[in-house]
């Protein structure tokens, strides 16, 4: 199960997830199978209800199947226990949400030093880490600032380096842009690509956004809960 | 230890809101150890008072007296023996004689207890001294509250009737040659105080006695037959069981205080759940399992009762001190309810009464925070992340 003559990191295979609709089950993925490989730049792309955000959690271990598998990182998702999965979570994935979901207790600096706090990383390591991830998305004078007094640009830049600074090997961004404007968008856009291209990053992006598909090397469209088509961008 | 430091992040992180419940939270430890300390004063009061006006270190009864029953006061005497005598000569002992009299202040009449008190003793702290003077009629000793109510000033005369051990009636003149001041009750209304000698006379009971009152030692005592030993404890008990009675007001007061306190945690904590949705959500994405989480929201709420004991600890440290050496003064004394309550009271607060309350509160408030937090390990961490209201 190769792609790109990649190694699979991510594969699922025959995926359905129904959901209770009053009283019958709402099909809202039918039999998805795709095959992701490291170091990635990904996309799922289609209109608002076709099935992103739910495959999207299925493969960051939120949610789990109704049929079929989802292997990450060579485990099957479905099998693991809660703290298996929160471990998963914890060591090898990074989220980046439309809506930030930043802790507004916190600082800037806090936010991102989060993810190394439960990895229980020792303070000069956690501090370097976050120090590093903050000048790579330019928000190292944002350090003390909270959440709340932080422009929506600002505030993804600091999910994204919360997202990256424990250098995960799968970035998981469900709509990353929708709350930007075209020039926080393309900044984003670019720095995510770099990281991509540094760390060797996998990332799948959920969006319908222009600015994001222009980006992406690859683009899995969704329709209705199916795949509909897999490009692949030469570059 | 991540939880504990998280947890204090989050406490510090959210300001204004934390101070305030810390502020509520401190009142109500502030204030509960304040009332049980008042409590602890006015018993650790009341105890030394007793000792002092009335109990001595315990008292022989005779084996008829009841102090509930005056008709006993007429069976229950008998001679001092001879051992009894010295030990009277040495300090060690405190004889008093009880009978019923009447007396008549003002053309009404009155029944009242007559005791007879050794004049030179100087174990209780009656004025007995008093007693020692040269007067024509029986000089005798009152205490406040007897003379409020029966209308009695010092040097007033008055006729007592009492009954000889013939049951022969018998009249005389008294006068009032003393008024005390005591927190105790249980030896001034109703009571005329006069010396042993007199009433031992008056009644026709040479040498006898009703009760023994032992020094407030620990030296070793005999038993005497037909006397029964009363310890100290015992006699005290009384008042204890008063003081609870009296304080089951107060208690309802701090039940009250208790569960504000654990209210305005719980309401934290319930609005946590709901409004921080979205925040649990993102912990359990970034690896926290659910239980982490739970951990976490607990140790939140039980956070806020430590800060509460360092807050308090500011204001309540100094309060304390300055009540437990200048008292609290209530501009009434117990007298008027008929209990032994000075009107300055000297609070106690112990280590114990500090610790067990600071105790009580951080399980309390942890447990109470523990209820809404569990609420979150039902919640699905995709419809959590969204932050929707379930
Ligand atoms: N928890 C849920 N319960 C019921 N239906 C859901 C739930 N989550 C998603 N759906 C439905 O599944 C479909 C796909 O949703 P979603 O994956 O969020 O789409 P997208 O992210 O592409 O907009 C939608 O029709 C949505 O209403
Ligand atoms: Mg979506």
């Amino acid at each position: 199960m190769t792609n790109n003559g990649n190694q699979a990191i991510i594969a699922l295979e025959h995926v359905v997830k129904r959901f209770p609709s009053g009283r019958t089950w709402f099909t809202a993925l039918k039999d998805i199978n795709l095959t992701l490989g490291r170091g990635e730049f990904a996309g799922l792309v289609g209109p608002s209800g076709s099935g992103k955000t739910t495959l999207l959690n299925l493969i960051g271990s939120l949610d789990s199947p109704s049929e079929g598998r989802v292997d990450v990182l060579g485990r099957e998702v479905g099998k693991m226990n809660a703290r298996e999965s929160a471990t998963m979570r914890k060591k090898h994935l990074g989220f980046i949400f439309q809506t930030y979901n930043l802790i507004p207790v916190y600082t800037v600096y806090e936010n991102v030093e989060f993810p190394l706090l439960l990895l229980k990383e020792k303070a000069d390591k956690r501090r370097k880490a976050v120090l590093e991830a903050l000048e790579w998305l330019g928000i190292e004078s944002k350090a003390k600032s909270k959440p709340t007094q932080l422009s929506g640009g600002e505030c993804q830049r600091v999910a994204i380096a919360r997202a990256m600074v424990k250098k995960p090997e799968i970035v998981l961004a469900d709509e990353p842009t929708a709350n930007l404007d075209a020039e926080n968008s393309h900044h984003i856009l670019q720095t995510m690509e770099q990281l991509n291209r540094e760390l060797g990053t996998t990332f799948l992006f959920a969006t319908h956004d222009e600015k994001v598909i222009k980006y992406l090397k690859r683009k899995i469209r969704l329709f209705d809960g199916k795949v509909a088509s897999d490009e692949i961008i030469q570059s | 230890m991540i939880t504990i430091k998280l947890a204090y992040r989050n406490l510090i992180g959210a300001g204004l809101r934390t101070w305030l419940n810390v502020i509520v939270l401190s009142f109500s430890f502030v204030m509960i150890i304040w009332m049980k300390g008042m409590l602890d004063g006015w018993d650790r009061q009341a105890r030394i008072d007793s000792i002092e006006w009335e109990t001595g270190g315990g008292q022989y009864w005779h084996e008829n007296y009841d102090p509930y029953d005056p008709f006993t006061f007429e069976d229950s005497h008998a001679p001092l023996t001879p051992e009894q005598e010295n030990l009277w000569q040495e300090g060690k002992l405190v004889p008093v004689l009880i009978t019923r009299g009447t007396i008549y202040p003002e053309g009404r009449m009155q029944n009242i207890v007559i005791k007879g008190i050794d004049v030179n003793q100087n174990l209780l702290s009656i004025p007995t001294a008093r007693l020692d003077t040269s007067v024509y009629g029986i000089p005798a000793v009152i205490g406040s509250a007897m003379a409020q109510n029966s209308q009695l000033k010092e040097g007033d005369r008055l006729v007592v009737r009492w009954r000889d051990a013939n049951g022969t009636f018998d009249a005389d003149e008294m006068v009032i040659t003393g008024i005390f001041h005591t927190t105790v009750p249980s030896i001034d209304a109703g009571q005329i105080w006069i010396p042993l000698k007199d009433l031992q006379r008056m009644t026709l009971l040479e040498n006898e006695a009703t009760l023994l009152v032992r020094d407030n030692t620990e030296d070793p005592m005999p038993r005497f037959s037909g006397w029964n030993f009363m310890e100290k404890n015992e006699l005290l008990k009384d008042i204890e069981t008063i003081i609870k009675s009296k304080t089951a007001g107060t208690s309802v007061f701090y039940m009250i205080l208790m569960l504000l306190a654990l209210l305005v945690i719980f309401d934290t904590q319930v609005l946590s759940v709901f409004r921080r949705q979205k925040e649990i959500g993102t912990y359990v994405a970034m690896g926290m399992t659910r239980k982490e989480v739970v951990a976490l929201f607990t140790v939140e709420g039980g956070m806020h009762a430590v800060l509460a004991i360092v807050v308090g600890a500011i204001y309540g440290i100094p309060l304390f001190i300055q009540q437990s050496a200048q008292g609290i003064s209530f501009g009434l004394s117990g007298q008027d309810f008929g209990i032994t309550m000075a009107e300055t009271l000297y609070p106690l607060y112990s280590m114990e009464l500090i610790i067990s309350t600071i105790f009580i509160i951080v399980i309390a408030t942890t447990f109470v925070s523990f209820i809404p937090a569990r609420k979150i390990s039902g919640m699905n961490p995709t419809e959590a992340i969204k932050g929707k209201i379930q």
